[in-house]
Formats: C-alpha cells, structure tokens, sequence
C-alpha cells in the first residue's frame, strides 16, 4: 500500500450501540492513495485515530474480496459507493478526487438496527433464510450430470440467483428498505432447480412471511436494488417471485 | 387469519391489489376519455349527451359504477397504507442521498402523485358525478352535463387545475402501467418491449386527450 497524495474529508456516522443517538463526525485524511481500496483507506483513518487515541470506527468487512457481502457502507448517498456491481472492499480511491468529501452513512432500515457506528444487524436475512431458502431433501453424492436433466436457461438463472451475496445493499438503496431482490434470488434460485421443487410452494410463503415480520418495506418496481445491487442480480427474480407466491397461495395445502 | 386474508395483506397481495384496481381504473380511464372525446365532434354535445345519458342510466353501467366507486376507494386505501408502512421501514433517514443515480423521481413518488389525483378527484366528481346523481336520486331528472363544462371551463383556474391533474395521472401512469404487470409477475423479455410502449403511448394519450377538453372550451373551440 503505498502512500500517496490525496487529501479527503470524510463525514463519517458515529453511533456507540444500537440504543444511542448517533451522529457525524469530520476527519481529514492526507497521503491517501488512489490505489488504496475504500477499505484500506478507512484502515489508514482508524490507525490515526487509534494514535489520537481516539475509538477507531466499526465497520463489517471479512474477505475483501467482493465475495462475503459484510461491507455495508452508504457513500455518498449510494450503498457501495459510486460504481456499478462493485463491492466497498472493490472500490478504489481513485474513484474519487482529491479534495472530495465524503460522506459515509452505516445502511438504513428498521430491520437493520445499527450496532455500532457503520456496523448494522443483518440477521432478519438470516432469519428469512431459516424460514425457507434451503432443500430438506437428502442430495446424497454428486450425481452423473445427465441423471438430473436441468435446462440450460434455468441453470443459467438459477447460477445468476446464487450470485447474491446477501449483503444487503438492495434494501440499502430502496426507498421503502424493501428486501425483495434478497428474497426473491433466494427463492429463485432453488424454485429454478429440480431439488427445490419438493418444497417450493411453502418456501414461498414462508419466505415471504418472514421477510413481512423482520418489517422490510414494500416493493414499488423502481429498480434501485437492481441497479445498485454489487452483483447486479436481475429485477427478473422480483417478478419470478410474485409468482411463486400468488402460485402458492393459490395452490398450496399450507395456510 | 385465513390463507386468503393472509395472502391479501402480505406484502405481494397488498401489491397484487394495487395492481388489480390500477388496471380496473385504467380501463375505466378508457371509456371515461372515449365518451368525454365526443364533445370533439362540436355539434353542441348532442353525441356526448347521447353516450353520458346511456352511461347514467343503463342499469348494467350503473352496477359497474358501484365496482368503480370500490375500485377507487380500494386503491387509494391500499396506496396510502403501503405508502405509510413503506415510510416507517426506514424510520431513520439517509443525510446524502443520491437515488437518480438508480430510478426515476415519478417512480419513487407514486403517493405523492396519487394524493394529487386524488385532490383532484374530490374537485373533479363535486363538479359534475356527485352533482349529477344526487340530482337524478332527487329528481330521477339528469343534469345537462354538457353545458355544465360549457360554463366551469369558462374559469381560467379550473382549467389550470384540470391540466395539473392531467400531468400528475402521466406521471402516476408512466410508472403505474408498466409496474403493473411487474407486479403480478409478467415480466419477461419477450413482452416487456411491448408494454413499455404500450404504456408510454397510454400514459401520454389519455391525459393529454382529458387536458384538451378543458383548454378546448376555454379557448372557444368546443362549443
Ligand atoms: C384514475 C386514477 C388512477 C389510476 C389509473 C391508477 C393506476 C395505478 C397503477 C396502474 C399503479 C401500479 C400498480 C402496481 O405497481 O402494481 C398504481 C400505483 C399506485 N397508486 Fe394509483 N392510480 C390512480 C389513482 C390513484 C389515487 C387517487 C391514489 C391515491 C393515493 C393512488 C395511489 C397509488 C400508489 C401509492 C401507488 C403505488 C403503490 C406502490 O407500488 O407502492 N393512485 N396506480
Ligand atoms: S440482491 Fe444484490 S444487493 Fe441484495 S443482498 Fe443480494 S447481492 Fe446484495
Ligand atoms: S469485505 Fe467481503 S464483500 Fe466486501
């Protein structure tokens, strides 16, 4: 990581638990790099915090790698910063100018409870994903590839649907928080595979029940998830699950 | 709760009804601006008369109208409630937003704009439906409905408000429409050109087909 030349002020949100008042906090930053990721940057402020002995400031991060989903940081008014299907650990300084102020916000929902400065509580996905975004079913050993005949175009779909990375920056950009791009990959991407069609219809609806109770919002089809979405996972699942459900309420033996 | 009230009130059903009763009044919003478009023929209102005394009294219509009343007032109570729920699931707000970055303002303000049209509406129906039927339930005698618009389009700011109701249904519809289908799950590459289009031509043809009937009288046009 080598130093460099960019001056930055960064707004960042301070809150110390869930049941506090946060709030702004401005810091200057000198001799960042263009190279640096947003994250590497954000390691430099907090050693020169740590040095001020001050409290550094809490944030998700885990593999780096665009992989785990853990970097919830609002930038600027978009979650994951400016780009498009790029993670904050994949965002680079030089996306920025030098000078810039930059506001970072942690995501905002009711479901997502703030723990700790940019730090939120994902766990209502987890809990959707309890609910019913698993197959019950014994898959046993791999099988020979041509004894489970699977469509190309679903394997397609269903591959893309598996890409999300639960991150949660769909309800992060929403205006109603709504976590329906989450959800609705979730459920596609086994509703789309022959193993997940034992259980597609209470999977549906349990799904669904549970994304309602954590008090996610409501979706209005403006396609800000999908166009924020680090994986660009496609507003099609929205619409495949509106399907799965109104299929299942329809037609299932579950209330 | 039953499966069925269940279904209704989960987040889907509560977008499958607004979809529902947005399509009903779409096709309402079809025949009111056919009939209505009658006054372009300029021959006194005899034709627009002709169409608005069969759509008062043919008993068929008027047990339709009772579906309509419904479908609106089913609507906006779906609409405003979701709106609410929709608000408080971010009870604590973004300070730096940036959302033109990924949707267009008429699609995130589709409560705005329904509260718009409704305003509208209150004014629209206590100028011509609400007068109209209380007359004919008094009376059992219909309004001259066409001389009616002759004289409250004589006012340049009823015809302002017209025009600014006209552009909030565009906005409403531009988003509405297409959102729609979405929303009942008909969302497919194969299609969704089409109606996309359809909904684009919809949204400009009808509005502006309403806004010129005010602006025609006003202007003398239509007389
Ligand atoms: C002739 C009048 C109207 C027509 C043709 C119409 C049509 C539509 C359509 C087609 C939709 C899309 C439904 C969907 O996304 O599934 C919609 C949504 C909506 N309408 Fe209307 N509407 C009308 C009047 C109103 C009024 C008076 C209100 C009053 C509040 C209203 C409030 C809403 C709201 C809030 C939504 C968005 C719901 C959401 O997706 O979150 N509309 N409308
Ligand atoms: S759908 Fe996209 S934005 Fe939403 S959680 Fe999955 S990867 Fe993140
Ligand atoms: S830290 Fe894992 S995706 Fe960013």
């Amino acid at each position: 990581m080598s130093a460099g030349n960019m001056r930055l002020t960064l707004k960042v949100w301070r809150q110390s638990n869930t049941d506090t008042q946060g709030g702004f906090e401005s810091y200057n930053l000198d001799g960042v790099s263009p190279d640096m990721s947003f994250l590497e940057m954000f390691d430099i402020l907090n050693e020169q915090l740590i040095e001020e002995n001050k409290e550094p400031v809490a944030f998700d991060h885990d593999c780096r790698e665009g992989i785990c989903g853990s970097c919830s940081m609002f930038i600027n008014g978009r979650p994951h910063g400016p780009l498009k299907g790029v993670t904050t650990c994949q965002l680079h300084m030089r996306s920025f100018q030098d000078g810039d102020t930059i506001t970072v916000e942690p995501w905002r929902a009711g479901a997502f409870p703030v723990i700790k400065d940019l730090v939120v509580d994902r766990d209502g996905f987890d809990r959707i994903i309890s609910a019913g975004g698993f197959v019950s079913v014994n898959t046993g050993n791999a099988q020979d590839a041509n004894s489970l005949p699977i469509p190309k175009e679903n394997a397609d779909d269903a591959f893309s649907a598996a890409a999300c990375i639960a991150c949660g920056a769909c309800v992060a950009a929403c205006k109603n928080a709504s976590a329906m791009l989450f959800v609705s990959a979730k459920i596609s991407q086994l509703a789309l595979l022959p193993q997940g069609q034992a259980e597609r219809n209470i999977r549906a609806e349990k799904m669904v029940a549970q994304m309602d109770a954590e008090g996610f919002g409501n979706c209005t089809n403006t396609h800000a998830c999908s166009a924020e979405c680090p994986k660009e996972i496609s507003f099609e699942n929205i619409a495949r699950m509106n399907r799965e459900y109104i299929g299942a309420k329809s037609s299932s033996k579950g209330v | 709760m039953s499966w069925f009230t269940q279904a209704l009130t989960s987040s889907i059903g509560k977008k499958v009804i607004m979809s529902l009763t947005g399509l009903f009044l779409i096709s309402f919003l079809v025949i009111h601006a056919t009939i209505n478009a009658m006054i372009f023929y300029n021959d006194g209102g005899e034709t627009f008369t002709h169409w608005g005394h069969f759509m008062g009294t043919n008993p068929i219509i008027r047990t339709l109208e009772i579906g309509l009343v419904l479908g609106f007032l089913i609507h906006i109570a779906d609409g405003l409630w979701l709106t609410k729920n929709n608000n408080d699931a971010r009870p604590v707000k973004y300070a730096v937003t940036n959302p033109s970055a990924n949707s267009s303002w008429y699609s995130r303000s589709m409560g705005l704009l329904g509260t718009l049209i409704l305003i509208f509406l209150v004014i629209h129906t206590s100028h011509f439906w609400i007068p109209n039927r209380s007359n004919q339930f008094a009376t059992g005698e219909e309004l001259n409905l066409y001389q009616m618009m002759l004289d409250i389009f004589q006012n340049i700011w009823v015809v302002i408000i017209y025009v600014l109701g006209c552009f909030s249904l565009f906005w409403h519809l531009l988003h509405g429409f297409e959102s729609a289908f979405k929303s009942l799950g008909l969302y497919h590459l194969k299609y969704n050109g089409a109606i996309h289009v359809a909904g684009v031509a919809f949204s400009i043809v009808v509005p502006t087909l309403f806004a010129l009937m005010p602006i025609s009288i006003y202007l003398g046009w239509v007389y």
